[in-house]
């Protein structure tokens, strides 16, 4: 009998996940028990962040993790299972807002442009520490707002790479874009927010003060 | 020295530390002389700063309790996963 390959996990991935991938897939409920505990808490706040609605969010979050176990056998291993699950959810939060917004179609793979027009409208500086004008519900709620006003595919890849912490490869590999795919979305993103965040965080007195 | 455009392309690569030496001096270079420019990197930064701090990825109680509901609901009709 030809020996099968043994997946490979990626160097970073918890070095027990394979071991509970593969006692989960035998019908081992603990075992998928501990994959839940893990990452239920980021795909949650990914899900908020996308669909913006918790009651969404936590359908998402439960389809996410039943399709996981019935697919348990698609998993490859030589991926983390979080970008795998993440690829899922994505998936079915877009579904959601794709519902909700029946008449617009909503996709990753939205034409955006390359940076040609890329303007950053307000030039003004922040305060070194501008989170500390604010109490931390008032700031949650400034931050959450701003990454509302974005498009979802820059939500997406915002949360994914910035707030989540996947490298850009991850990121890639998760959202089925290429790196510069990913790269382009990200700056946009971040820029887009800085835009939105300047408005409460900018410097008292600079309002006057042009740097052009 | 690098035109303002061509900065702000590279911005995303240089606040990841994902650039070549090379082309990180020639970017921060760019912005000791471009003050416009330095803003735009200074707060961008924050922004990811800000961000990173605030989120907390804990669950609610109540949606931690429905969502292992569901699983071993699953768990329980169709056993094991294909
Ligand atoms: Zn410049």
């Amino acid at each position: 009998m030809p020996a099968e390959a043994t997946p490979v996990a990626p160097a970073d991935a918890p070095s027990d996940e394979l071991d509970l991938v593969s006692r989960a897939r035998a019908g081992d409920g603990a075992a998928f028990s501990l994959l839940i505990d893990r990452y239920e808490g980021r795909i949650f706040r990914l899900a908020m962040n996308i669909t913006q609605n918790r009651e969404d969010a936590e359908d998402v979050l439960q389809e996410a993790f039943l399709k996981a176990y019935e697919h348990l056998d698609q998993f490859q291993g030589n991926s983390k299972f979080y970008t795998w699950i993440v690829r899922i959810a994505v998936n079915q939060a877009l579904m959601k807002l794709r519902k909700r917004k029946s008449d617009r179609t909503i996709s990753l793979d939205e034409q955006i442009d390359t940076g040609e027009d890329m303007v950053v409208r307000e030039v003004a500086a922040w305060d070194p520490d501008p989170e500390e004008r604010y109490s931390r519900e008032e700031m949650n709620g400034i931050l959450t707002e701003a990454i509302d006003g974005l498009l979802p595919i820059y939500r997406t890849v915002f949360t994914l790479r910035d707030v989540d912490g996947l490298s850009t490869e991850e990121t890639a590999e998760a959202l089925d874009l290429s790196v510069p795919a990913v790269k382009s979305r990200l700056l946009r993103a971040r820029l887009q927010l800085r835009d939105k965040l300047t408005r409460f965080f900018k410097r008292k007195g600079d309002d006057a003060f042009a740097y052009m | 020295m690098l035109t303002c455009k061509q900065f702000l392309s590279e911005l995303t690569d240089y606040l990841d530390e994902k650039t070549s030496t090379e082309l990180r001096e020639k970017l921060q270079r760019h912005i000791t002389e471009c003050p416009n420019c330095w803003v735009v990197c200074d707060t961008t930064k924050k922004t990811i700063q800000v961000y990173k701090g605030m989120q907390s990825c804990s669950i609610p109680e109540d949606v931690h309790a429905r969502l292992m509901a569901a699983v071993e609901r699953k768990i329980a009709d169709c056993g094991k996963p294909k």
